[in-house]
């Protein structure tokens, strides 16, 4: 495979990670919780997807948006009903909260889908430029990718609700004081993260298959591209996913996929001594 | 004699800033040396950077004629070198004597865990605490959370004690009782460095006082010299108040 | 006060591992096996306590020691070390390992220290699974089989897992009455003033990080030649990682019962539900984590047992009294 081909994929891939690890990232800067939960709202996304799919036929880029607001909600009413109760414990209980939340989400998952992997399968052939060939499926899920990224950039830089989630993550006090209900912030935050991960599973399931089995690997992920970009912002959790992607990327042809993945997560350990606030982030409170 | 704490060019920078800038000063054994300057000035990072928190990027800190400018915090506090915090730092859910016993075990030198427990208990009652020894340390006034401060370091047998601005927050009743409290303990032989706002504390307690101003000392002397040192008062007041003031207390 | 504490903690631990060793003769099978689990789970409930209870670091790395002892012992013996010696090694072997990743993953504080130990499960499993010349990756490895009939077997395995739960607590108990654990609990109060006092707040840590380790390597190792068959994905599982601090957490973390009495209540639980409700066992324990959370955020022991037997109205107007 040539250097061309093989970054390609590795920026396809780290586009679909950076999704996957926006919303990971967001809740852990504005909550400051841990959500083990994020995984498992992926592959949610991703079976939604595919069942809605598989029975109606209709174009899963219609879904994702239907998808995208289911998850909403239930990330606000999760927030709202359980994890707001306990959000300024600290982390070994909200962590271990949220892992007995994605206890019961992952249960209900493989009772009502199993946990066949599903993909929603289009095939639309392969592109072929500058000698790379890529799979036109893979080339629509990094344009949803980028522009679910970018959309979330723009609300967070320009709505009212954007503006709002920013100030709590500098200042919970000072925004509690500017009459931000920072309750109702949080569980935004959470929705739109949960938002993030069922559009981002969405996507996945448009270019590989889903299971639930998956939860932990996405969670994972989500882990290691925080560290590496750092938290709270889009940009960091673009630079982390588009990093991770390529490095892995080029890991997997070097030294195999399996080792390429355990370099993620040393490179992880490593930055989280050297550099906790990530290549582009700002350090997060603890 | 050599001086028991012993600065050499200090400097700390965090990033491209230098908290602290090319300090040197001394302490002499029995000494009370006041720290005074502005917000903002390097006081506490000085300390820190004395104390082992943040180490110096350049120069050196000796103390007791050894070097020790590489140090880690708890081994400043065994060795003497001794400080209380701006922001009192208690273990919230030991009592109050549960919370000197812990200096008193590992950063002074008991045979055991009861010797550890009778020190604590007499520091206690030296700084004032005895009768809340058995409360929780979160119970405590704002007061007693500054002599709970006091009696930790004291239960460490320190030699310095660096004292970082104890008196903030307090009321002039409050200040007087801590007033005397620090003679007492420089009554002990140990050597103080205090970081103080209040001129008030500063003329009756030091002989000598350092004025740090953007992480760099710009005077040192005696203490009723430098309320009146025209670079001090500029410091403070900036140069334009500085020569108005000036002018006014030549007038009267 | 510290130096006289009360006896009642190793009077009910010496009654209740006597009942644990009594099963083998008294009932049946099933119920030596549930043992064997109460025991396990109890050693590493109280293993995790001296990092998570006492120094309140939110370890999230028992299944990585676990699941290197697993390998270690297992690896040891099918090169022919006795099963003993085996078990031993793996414990100091996993000492070890976490001697050196604790000197680097105990600069990390809160967050960053929780995800960078749930890592370390994470790292451990895929270098096993990728591993495969040595470790079989994920085919796993045959373990030799422990000599005897099969209920002497258990017996056996029994009584080793009651051994390390006992050492687990012995460590707990000398760590709570001495130097060691009165500087944990410093620093779980707060790091800073800890190494202030003269705390040598890094070697502490380590120390409490290793000694939460060695224990569940035992485990691990004892386990895999009960069972035989050792793979990556049961080795190193998130869930056993979270389970454990759960259960420490569910009695009441930093006491000496506390993990002992979570271990046992949340093991017979869940073989309640495995019974019942095989579908839906996961979400069950799920549900009793968040209630956990919720409603016992001190753990089973710091129940105020004579608040709840009151009558409901006037224990309301009892915690509205200190608010």
């Amino acid at each position: 495979m040539g250097f061309a081909q093989i970054l390609a994929n590795g920026v396809v891939l780290g586009t679909l990670y950076a999704c996957i690890a926006i919303g990971f990232s967001l809740v852990w800067g504005v909550l400051n919780v841990i959500n083990m939960l994020h995984g498992s709202f992926i592959v949610l996304g991703g079976y939604l997807t595919y069942f809605a799919w598989a029975y109606t036929g209709i174009s899963p880029v219609l879904i994702l948006p239907v998808v995208a607001v289911l998850l909403f909600g239930l990330g606000y009413a999760l927030q709202y009903l359980f994890i707001n109760k306990v959000v300024s414990a600290p982390v070994l209980t909200t962590l271990t909260l949220t892992f007995g939340l994605d206890m019961i989400l992952y249960n209900l998952m493989t009772v009502f889908f199993t946990a066949t992997p599903r993909r929603v399968s289009m095939d639309f052939g392969r592109l072929e430029f500058w000698g790379v060939a890529m799979p036109v499926d893979r080339l629509i899920g990094m344009g949803l990718a980028l522009l679910l990224t970018a959309l979330l950039f723009v609300v967070l830089r320009t709505s009212r609700i954007g503006r709002a989630i920013v100030a709590v993550r500098m200042d919970r006090e000072a925004a509690a004081l500017m009459g931000i209900k920072v309750n109702h912030i949080y569980a935004v935050t959470f929705g739109i993260a949960a938002l993030m991960a069922g559009a981002a599973g969405s996507v996945f399931a448009m270019v590989f298959p889903v299971t639930t089995n998956l939860s932990g690997v996405f969670l994972g992920k989500a882990f290691v591209i925080c560290v590496i970009g750092g938290l709270g912002g889009v940009s960091g959790a673009l630079a982390g996913g588009l990093a991770l992607g390529i490095i892995e990327s080029f890991a997997g042809v070097l030294v195999g996929p399996q080792n390429a993945i355990t370099i993620g997560f040393v490179l992880m350990l490593v930055l989280l001594i050297v550099r906790p606030q990530g290549l582009v982030g700002v350090k997060g409170y603890e | 004699m050599s001086p028991i704490l012993e600065l050499q060019n200090v400097s700390r920078a965090f990033g491209g800033i230098k908290a602290v800038n090319d300090v040197s000063f001394k302490l002499e054994e029995g000494e009370i040396v006041a720290l005074i300057g502005p917000n903002g000035a390097g006081k506490t990072t000085l300390v820190n950077a004395i104390t082992g928190v943040h180490t110096p990027t350049a120069g050196k800190v000796f103390f007791e004629g050894g070097d020790v400018t590489r140090q880690k915090p708890f081994q400043a506090a065994r060795r003497g070198l001794a400080r209380t915090f701006q922001i009192v730092q208690p273990f919230p859910k030991m009592t109050v004597l549960e919370n000197v016993a812990a200096s008193a075990l590992f950063g002074g030198h008991p045979e055991s865990l009861a010797e550890a427990h009778d020190h604590a208990a007499r520091e206690l009652d030296f700084v004032g605490l005895g009768h809340v020894a058995q409360s929780p340390a979160a119970s405590l006034t704002l007061p007693n959370r500054k002599r709970l401060e006091l009696a930790k370091s004291l239960a460490m047998s320190p030699k310095v004690l660096l004292l970082d601005e104890v008196n903030a927050g307090l009321n002039a009743t409050e200040i007087d009782g801590a007033l005397d409290l620090i003679r007492r303990i420089a009554a002990r032989g140990v050597s103080i460095l205090i970081i103080e706002h209040l001129m008030k504390v500063v003329l009756s307690l030091s002989s000598r006082v350092l004025v740090l101003h953007h992480g760099e000392l710009i005077a040192e002397g005696p203490p009723q010299e430098m309320v009146h040192d025209r670079k001090v008062i500029e410091a403070y007041l900036g140069p334009k108040f500085a020569e108005r003031f000036q002018k006014e207390m030549a007038l009267g | 006060m510290m130096a006289r504490k009360s006896p009642w903690p190793l009077i009910a631990m010496a009654l209740w591992l006597a009942a644990l060793a009594l099963t083998p003769v008294v009932l049946g099978n099933y119920e030596v096996r549930i043992a064997i689990s109460i025991a396990m789970f109890t050693a590493l409930a109280l293993s995790w306590n001296i990092i998570g209870g006492f120094t309140g670091y939110p370890s999230f790395s028992t299944a990585a020691f676990y699941g290197i002892g697993c390998y270690v012992g297992a690896l040891a013996q099918r090169s022919g070390v006795p099963a003993a010696l085996a078990w031993l090694a793996a414990a100091a072997f996993v000492g070890g390992v976490s001697f050196l990743i604790g000197a680097i993953v105990l600069r990390l504080k809160g967050h960053y220290f929780a995800i960078g130990s749930i890592a370390l499960v994470d790292i451990s499993r895929l270098v096993v699974s990728s591993w495969g010349e040595v470790t079989g990756g994920g085919n796993g490895l045959n373990v030799p089989l422990l000599q005897g009939r099969p209920p002497e077997v258990s017996a056996l395995v029994l009584y080793v897992m009651l051994g390390i739960m006992a050492a687990a607590f012995l460590a707990n108990v000398l760590v709570d009455r001495s130097r060691l654990g009165f500087g944990l609990r410093c620093i779980e109060q707060n790091e800073d003033a800890a190494d202030m006092v003269g705390i040598d707040t890094t070697r502490y840590k380590i120390a409490a990080y290793v000694l939460s380790a060695v224990f569940p390597g035992a485990v691990g190792a004892v386990y895999a030649s009960w069972v035989g068959y050792i793979d990556p994905t049961d080795s190193f599982d998130i869930l056993t990682t979270v389970k454990v601090p759960v259960m420490a957490m569910l009695g009441g973390a930093g006491t000496l019962l506390g993990p002992v009495v979570g271990a046992v209540s949340f093991v017979l639980l869940e073989e309640i539900f495995w019974a019942n409700f095989l579908e839906w066992n996961r979400a069950i324990m799920g549900a009793i984590v968040v209630a956990l959370i919720f409603f016992l955020p001190g753990g089973i022991l710091k129940l105020d047992w004579r608040a709840i037997l009151r009558r409901p109205s006037r224990r309301k107007a009892a915690e509205r009294k200190p608010g």
